[in-house]
């Protein structure tokens, strides 16, 4: 009992990490229509950056965590202008396929600047355990939880409250209709991009400390994110935040109490099985094909 | 350029022939073996793919399942590595067939997720079942193949022993491509709904392609357990899916021989570039992007189109009419 | 022929189609028409196995065929055309109405693969038959054009001749002369006359009134859902509650 109330703590706090992640896909997805494969490599990007700028360059935590947000944005800007934009036109599968090139390209970067090293992040704000009853709690995961609530809740209000984020919820429904009456399409599609990519970085900024960082971290990470975004039926709200808590606590559980070794299984085996009987999602409705 | 089917693939043959006489003695021959298994590979993918126009990313599992089966049996339990070799073929089909009904009824991203989902979890199995695959440090003493006196232990007889399965999967493909049920493969690719109103049981179809590109798989896996006499799960990861498509596309969606191009250039690559050490991944990366953005039909179609405008001198943006 | 009974079809909570029957007698060209949202590609659509209807039932030569998916009732003998063509776009006209010949073809994948002999003589048949049918809608000398790169006009004409070539015993056609110029649209109406020579008994759902009225044996009016009227096109044009509906429009 005690155990399960350990890593079901535990479990929150990483989903709540893949909720942030998944809602940096389902942004981009719903302002394109594309799933971008390289989303975990702007997650390793927050996370590498910070030990980068923090360690090496001997910023302040704070500057360093800026700086790296600020750092993996642009690189997700340059990756919608450069590989993006100019594929206006291709197909899904050849999109897929130019996101899964930036996503080992990034990667590889990151391998020839940083090494293949891991490194640590220090902890926000020490690491003496916080007793919750039973269990314990680190104050990192504290971190995690309520800069992932800020993130939402900011979120929401751009979404709902300020022009822009209007302007892209036009373009997820209609595009062609959101560019008739005058939204620049391509820059909310950029925008798409500068925010899930500022939104992945975050993510991988604030789980380094506790998972440490290293080249190759976006891929499981980006991976996880993408389920619960699928849990969440793609949308950029609450549901994927559901997914993505769903998924870290099962996850978490299922490590603990099953298999350390089959814990990355867990959460492919809840996708898929998520995929045959409600491809929609857990909450969204199903759409009937027009022809 | 030559066009009637049977004569491009004699030629396809003599090369392939020609090959040993050209590399003799060369470490190169021992590529052209992976060459050979690659090409295997990519053209299972390419059906799905080219053909009928669904996503894998996780066609290393097949691969892989193909290539533990026979080394856990072969070489743990002893058994004739023939029969192993068409069994596993037969249970890797079956099971694509069985997971092949939900899992291409999904479409686009959500089916690479899926195909990505499972390719991953076959690969943590190859690394959790310790006691069978031998896990993270991989499994040994696989036994060369024989036949009758001949046995397949060096590089050369291993080069024969799998082009000549790769030539009968080339022909095999080629016919396919080329008949009714490639036809209707690629219908489904343009329209899924117009195809299933002309009568082509388009998710049946799906699946039974899917099964066909698993049993290629699985035969390439069996033969890479043999010839390598090793094998680990670090060969059958996501990386190792994303090199497949990587091959597929860079060759050309939808050609077999492009397959063939793909898994040359995929395969032989990093012989050149070893004086990048680890960093060729990074050239990759960059490659795919290019390839997509610049020549999206591959090699097959872009270096004619390329040689074409070079020698009527056209600048680019100029349209070529047919 | 078809026998379309007490169909509904409900999205959402928006009733697309309420209680509609009618039946479509062998040898006849019958015209569905009515106002824009009158429910009518969504009729198409249940009859072809597309989309599940909600309630009702179709039936093809007494045959349920309601539930059936559309793969199926190629071989039972109905074909469509769609509102917006779909022609497979990356392969040549020819090829195209090869796929056509689909259900009337049987080689399996493993005879495919080996290339057997009698794989070869069907797929011999299939390719003259196709030529066949693109010389009846004319476009054979564009056999071997990839079909994405055809006038929209021609697009229609080898949806036709695709359609054709699966031998439908009853062909649906989604407003067939949508987007056609009129000179292109005399041409379809002398067409379709040619496929109901055939024994082809056809349905269309069309918006020009002037084809429908020239080439339809029998109309059936459908408006909100629900079925409005039905007769030859003499009664139809003369029914009060027709030309209400389409106040203004001139049939």
């Amino acid at each position: 009992m005690e155990q399960i109330l350990q890593y079901s703590l535990s479990g929150i706090a990483t989903g709540a990490i893949y909720a942030l992640i998944g809602i940096g896909f389902s942004i981009i997805y719903n302002a394109t229509g594309i799933i971008n494969f390289a989303q975990g490599e702007f997650v390793m990007l927050g996370g590498i950056l910070t030990f980068f700028f923090l360690d090496i360059l001997q910023f302040p935590l704070w500057g360093a965590i800026i700086l790296a947000v600020t750092g993996a944005t642009l690189c997700g800007l340059l990756f919608e202008r450069l590989a993006i934009r100019p594929l206006a036109k291709a197909t899904p599968i050849n999109l897929v396929i130019v996101t899964i090139g930036g996503s080992i390209l990034i990667r590889g970067l990151a391998m020839l600047i940083w090494g293949k090293d891991t490194h640590s992040v220090p902890s926000f704000s020490g690491d003496n355990p916080i007793a919750i009853g039973s269990a314990t709690l680190l104050p990192q995961h504290l971190w995690i939880m309520g800069i992932t609530l800020a993130v939402i809740c900011l979120n929401k209000y751009f979404f709902y409250h300020t022009i822009n984020g209007k302007a892209m919820r036009a373009c997820a429904y209609n595009p062609r209709a959101a560019g008739l009456v005058g939204i620049d399409v391509k820059r909310m599609v950029l925008l798409s991009f500068v925010i899930s990519s500022a939104m992945g970085s975050l993510a991988g900024i604030i789980i380094a400390p506790l998972t440490m960082t290293a080249y190759d971290v976006g891929v499981m990470l980006g991976l996880k994110g993408f389920c619960a975004a699928i849990i969440g039926g793609m949308s950029t709200g609450m549901s994927v935040v559901v997914g993505g808590l769903l998924l870290g606590v099962l996850e978490s559980l299922g490590a603990g109490l099953i298999s350390s070794g089959y814990k990355d299984a867990i959460a492919f085996i809840i996708l898929l099985l998520i995929l045959f009987i409600r491809p929609q999602g857990l909450f969204g409705k199903a759409e009937t094909e027009r022809v | 350029m030559i066009k009637h089917p049977l004569c491009k693939y004699t030629a396809f043959v003599a090369l392939i022939l020609i090959i040993p006489f050209v590399l003799k003695g060369s470490y190169l021959i021992n590529v052209m073996v992976f060459v050979g298994i690659n090409t295997m590979l990519a053209i299972a993918l390419n059906l799905l793919l080219g053909y009928a126009g669904q996503i894998s990313l996780g066609h290393a599992a097949f691969f892989g399942l193909g290539a533990y089966l026979s080394g856990v049996l072969t070489a743990t339990h002893g058994m004739n590595p023939w029969l192993v070799m068409v069994a596993a073929a037969v249970g890797v089909g079956l099971l694509a067939f069985v997971i092949g009904f939900p899992i291409l009824r999904l479409k686009g991203h959500y089916l690479a997720m899926a195909t990505l989902g499972f390719g991953i979890i076959v690969y943590i199995v190859f690394n959790e079942t310790v006691d069978i695959t031998g896990g993270p440090s991989g499994l040994s003493g696989i036994p060369n193949l024989k036949l009758g006196p001949v046995a397949f232990d060096s590089d050369l007889k291993n080069y024969y022993l799998v082009w000549i399965v790769t030539l009968l999967v080339v022909l095999l493909a080629v016919n396919l491509a080329d008949s009714r049920i490639g036809r209707s493969l690629r219908a489904i690719h343009d329209s899924e709904v117009a195809a299933r109103v002309m009568g082509v049981n388009a998710r049946l179809l799906k699946v039974q392609i899917f099964a066909l590109s698993a049993v290629i798989s699985s035969l390439a896996g069996s033969l890479y357990a043999h010839t390598m006499a090793f094998v680990a799960p670090a060969s059958f990861g996501f990386n190792f899916s994303v090199e497949l498509l990587t091959m597929v596309v860079i060759g050309g969606l939808g050609s077999i021989y492009g397959s063939f191009l793909g898994a040359l250039l995929l395969t032989l690559l990093p012989e050149f570039l070893r004086f990048l050490h680890d960093y060729d991944i990074v050239f990759y990366g960059l490659l795919l992007m290019v390839m997509i953005m610049f020549m999206p039909g591959g090699l097959v179609r872009g270096i004619p189109a390329l040689l074409r405008r070079m020698m009527t001198g056209r600048k680019k943006g100029e349209t070529v009419d047919a | 022929m078809l026998e379309v009974r007490g169909v509904r079809q409900v999205f959402g909570g928006v009733t697309a189609l309420d209680d509609v029957s009618f039946r479509v007698n062998r040898g006849e060209i019958t015209g569905v028409i009515g106002p824009n949202g009158a429910g009518k590609t969504t009729l198409f659509n249940i009859i072809t196995g597309i989309y599940s209807r909600t309630a009702g039932a179709v039936f093809l030569e007494a045959r349920d065929i309601s539930g059936l998916p559309a793969e199926r009732l190629a071989s039972l003998g109905m074909v469509r055309t769609f509102q917006n063509i779909e022609l497979f776009s990356h392969m040549t006209v020819l090829e195209n109405v090869m796929v056509g010949l689909h259900a009337r073809s049987k080689s399996g994948m493993l005879a495919c693969a080996l290339k057997m002999p009698w794989t070869v003589a069907e797929e011999r048949r299939i390719r003259t038959e196709a030529m066949a049918w693109l010389e009846f809608v004319g476009i054979a000398d564009l056999a071997q054009v990839e079909a994405g790169n055809l006038p929209f006009g021609k697009g229609r004409l080898l949806e036709l001749a695709r359609a054709m070539a699966c031998e439908p015993r009853i062909l649906l056609m989604d407003e067939p002369a949508a987007g056609l110029n009129s000179q292109e649209t005399l041409g379809l109406a002398r067409l379709i006359r040619a496929v109901r020579e055939k024994g082809v008994s056809v349905v269309l759902v069309e918006h020009d009134m002037e084809l429908v009225m020239d080439i339809c044996d029998r109309i059936i009016v459908l408006n909100l859902g629900r079925k409005l009227a039905e007769g030859t096109p003499r009664q139809i044009q003369e029914n009060p509650e027709v030309i209400s509906a389409y106040l203004g429009e001139e049939l």
